[in-house]
């Protein structure tokens, strides 16, 4: 229904505009006037006022309209035990797909559903009917006075730009609200700092329970599920294991591929380094739980040792490879952009290739350096396919790389897969997980890009 | 130590360094290498089928048809019996386990696959005719050889009898191999002869479409809007360092941003294209505004005065002559942003798409998996027959992607005009 009502305003848009430019055009040619834009810009004006206003009252009625029908029709029914279930029941008895027991209460609701929605529709017609009559004799005015029409498109058009640069900041937004508004009723069961400290994690054995009610012998046994310095701990372990594969590989080869490969070696090599980081996830975790972990058991076995089959090791390694290019890449990007004169001032004096490099132009570039395996760090913590399927999922204070561990991506998506009840604890820690993520991707991201903005500021 | 051997270990010294330079860059492609081999050396038998022909007696009477025989009522006849009664006859059986074991060597769906048959030919009815079935799993993994035979009984999933007849089988020549075509057109399944990637296809279809409409105007426009016309102060500051942070955020975290707004507080229907579409616009948005930003700073200003000094106003400079400049570079940017986008899987787990669904999605607001999530979906399976669909999906996966890498350099190099 609402993307007939859409196609209509379009339609209703189009024709306006070529309503408006003939009307600009007869402007010309019957009142003789000079016209203070060119024809089709009063096409355009008549166009936008008659759609934008239309569209706009369209999308927030039809975002807020089920909301509040929600909000009326509960009003009416405060003795319901559970309000979600009884309004999903009265939906689904007024679509007709209705199965279980019949209340007389959702009779009643669902006539109200029906009329209210009637109400709903009709007064969203006028409403709307009523903007693009509205609306587009007020430009129609305009135009037969002939205003400035280019200015004002152009002033509409750029707040339309504005509007769409501003989706950056509401994203932002999004993100903290939703993390923080979970996270505040999390940490109203729990306390922070059993949270951040506690050594024992197990939401399995989180209770459901209203949280005015629990009491303080319930309160250690929640403690004892929630506390994440396991999750903190396998995420650094496995990101530490996976650094030292990236690390050194992807420094030498942004070194060689930078210093001493020939361009053509340089040309084939750096897409297929590339392509390592275009594969997506889900992929080497595939590899890692079936090709690698089992292959680290095999091997471990053969030298009587016991290495579990969804072990830190084989996570941390693939993921490290899958980190490579990161690395590779900028620490290439930053050596090139050591200016010439410090390599040829080095080899004046008569140092070889490798002694420039260890000494002139790795000093040199060290800020951009760090800055690329920051942000490489970022995302290993925050990389999530590769260790829900290759690592462990029971929390494990270890630091033997051939046991299991988990993380905090891990977690989360243990916690939340499948069907999940709001206003659980269990649920909340997900969120509250999220945001130390969230932060602590933030933290790493933005000292990284300051890191670098700062080295090339040096340079350029 | 004397001169010479001081020099010779600086020059031992640069070989070494050189040497680890090379060896890194060979064990990373070496790596990409070892990934691509091992998943299609798993994954491509999955593209073809084991058949058994078995000699079907399509006798009227146990189809239970009343009246004339016509299309309908052919779509309405009961297959059970007569399926049952004539697969039995490949090979004797003693008792009612080892009648049992000779039809597990068929996929569920034989009944399904004769009636198929018949409705295609209803010439055949009270004829016999010879139809070729898709076997089992277990069946379809001996004859692709990734079954050893010489295990003891008990740790095989095929039991003697069963390898008997399937030997016999061979001889007769009535085990065939047919091009997988239940692979492309097919739902999820239980059952790996039977599970295919269908419906994740058009999942996975529906969710970029939706990240495309969502993501590339909001993104040009956010481009041209900081690139071209934002002043500078506070408030472009702050949209541009949102900007780099959002793109470094975690997947999962947009995964988070849709269960805790799209589905808990606007209600939007679970597990569907049209959820995972918007929070993967959300993701994909910075990742396109970056490279789009880039391609208009590389147009040079001359273009830019050019149209400015015969009369031409700031937009029409920008959108007659700007953009279009710089389209190749922004094209190519929001081609390689979905791509990443269509191999994103841990956002689209936690706003629910690893539900179990069979049924192809006909539109965005079905429920459905996608293409990664069905490879970590099947990932999870332990028959043998999942591993070879799941690096069949993967090898789809990595060849979409490898498509849109291409035809994103393709752009770039063919029409993106180099300015000196």
């Amino acid at each position: 229904m609402n993307l007939l009502i859409f196609a209509l305003i379009i339609l209703f848009g189009l024709s306006s505009y070529y309503f408006g430019r003939s009307e600009a055009r007869k402007l010309i040619t019957t009142n003789k006037i000079k016209l203070n834009a060119l024809p089709s810009y009063y096409g355009y004006y008549l166009g936008i006022w008659c759609g934008l206003p239309a569209l706009i009252i369209l999308s927030l009625w039809s975002l807020f309209e089920p909301t509040i029908i929600k909000m009326v029709i509960l009003s009416n029914f405060s003795n319901v035990e559970s309000k979600d279930l009884f309004y999903e029941q009265t939906l689904s008895f007024f679509n007709g797909n209705f199965t279980g027991e019949l209340t007389n209460n959702i009779k009643i609701a669902s006539e109200k559903y029906s009329s209210l929605n009637a109400i709903a529709y009709n007064s969203k017609i006028a409403l709307l009917a009523s903007a693009v009559i509205f609306s587009t004799s007020y430009a129609y005015k305009k135009v037969k006075s002939n205003n400035r029409a280019r200015d004002d498109v152009e002033l509409i058009l750029k707040g339309l730009l504005f509007v769409s640069s501003l989706v950056a900041i509401l994203t932002t937004i999004g993100i903290i609200v939703s993390l923080l508004f979970e996270s505040i009723k999390f940490f109203s069961t729990i306390n922070l700092f059993d949270f951040i400290f506690g050594t024992s994690w197990s939401p399995q054995r989180a209770f459901v329970r209203d949280a005015s009610t629990i009491t303080p012998e319930e309160y250690l046994e929640l403690k004892d599920a929630f506390g994440s310095v396991p999750l903190f701990a396998g995420t650094a372990f496995i990101a530490l294991i996976a650094m030292c594969v990236a690390v050194p590989i992807g420094l030498f080869s942004g070194i060689y591929l930078a210093e001493y490969a020939s361009t053509k070696v340089r040309k084939y090599s750096k897409p297929i380094i590339e392509i390592l980081a275009g594969i997506p996830t889900v992929v080497y975790g595939f590899f890692a739980a079936l090709t690698v972990g089992p292959f680290f058991r095999t091997v471990g076995e053969s030298l009587g040792l016991t290495v579990s089959s969804e072990s830190a090791l084989a996570a941390g390694l693939i993921m490290g490879v899958m980190i490579i290019p990161y690395i590779s890449s900028l620490s290439d990007d930053v050596i090139n952009s050591v200016p010439q004169s410090l390599r040829d001032g080095s080899y004046a004096v008569g140092a070889t290739k490798s002694e420039t490099i260890k000494k002139v132009i790795i000093p040199a570039a060290l800020p951009g350096i760090i800055g690329s395996i920051l942000l490489a760090v970022s995302r290993a913590i925050g990389e999530t396919m590769i260790v829900v399927m290759a690592a462990g999922l029971a929390a494990n204070l270890t630091i033997n790389p051939l046991e299991s561990t988990t993380t905090i991506t891990t977690q989360i998506v243990m916690i939340l897969v499948g069907d999940q009840e709001f206003d659980s604890p269990k649920t909340q820690a997900a969120f509250a997980l999220g945001l130390t993520l969230f932060i602590a991707t933030l933290f790493l991201n933005y000292i990284a890009l300051r890191v670098v903005k700062k080295y090339r500021e040096k340079y350029d | 130590m004397t001169k010479e051997e001081r020099l010779k270990k600086r020059h031992n010294a640069e070989k070494r360094f050189r040497f680890y330079g090379l060896l890194s860059v060979s064990l990373a492609v070496i790596f990409v290498l070892v990934l691509i081999q091992n998943i299609v050396s798993k994954g491509s038998s999955a593209f073809s089928r084991t058949t058994i022909a078995a000699d079907i007696s399509f006798n009227a009477d146990l189809l239970e048809i009343e009246g004339p025989i016509t299309k309908q009522s052919l779509e309405e006849a009961e297959f059970y019996d007569l399926a049952v009664e004539s697969i039995l006859k490949i090979y004797p059986s003693k008792d009612s386990k080892e009648e049992r074991q000779v039809l597990r060597l068929f996929s569920p769906d034989y009944e399904y696959e004769i009636k198929r048959y018949l409705i295609k030919n209803p010439d055949k009815i009270n004829q016999v005719a010879s139809v070729e079935l898709t076997s089992s799993d277990d069946v379809d993994q001996l004859n692709k050889g990734n079954f050893p035979r010489d295990l003891p009984e008990d740790r095989r999933r095929v039991s003697n009898f069963q390898l008997n007849i399937y030997d016999n089988l061979v001889e007769e020549g009535k085990i065939g191999k047919k091009f997988n075509d239940y692979f492309f057109s097919k739902g999820d399944s239980r059952d790996p002869e039977l599970a295919g990637i269908g419906g994740s296809l058009m999942g996975s279809f529906f969710t970029i479409i939706i990240c495309l409409i969502l993501s590339f105007p909001i993104a040009i426009m956010a481009s041209i809007y900081l690139e071209e016309f934002a002043p500078k102060n506070r408030i472009t500051d702050f949209i541009e360092i949102n900007i780099n942070n959002l793109a470094a955020v975690p997947s999962i975290v947009y995964g988070l941003l849709g269960l805790g707004i799209l589905l808990s507080v606007m209600d939007f229907p679970r597990s569907t294209p049209l959820v995972a579409g918007i929070t993967l616009s959300l993701m994909t948005l910075p990742r396109i505004i970056i490279p789009c930003r880039a391609s208009l700073k590389a147009v040079p200003p001359s273009i830019r005065e050019a149209a400015l000094s015969v009369g031409a106003s700031k937009f029409q400079t920008v959108f007659h002559h700007v953009v279009p400049l710089a389209m190749p570079g922004t094209l190519s940017g929001t081609i390689i942003g979905l791509a990443q986008a269509l191999g994103e899987t841990a956002p689209l787990i936690l706003i629910g798409m690893v539900a179990f669904v069979v049924d192809i999605p006909g539109t965005p607001v079905d429920p459905s998996a996608s293409l990664p999530v069905q490879v970590y979906l099947w990932s999870e399976q332990a028959e043998r027959g999942f591993v070879e669909k799941t690096s069949a999906t993967i090898m789809m996966l990595l060849g979409f992607l490898i498509v849109m890498n291409f035809i994103a350099v393709y752009l770039r190099q063919k029409f993106e005009k180099k300015w000196n």
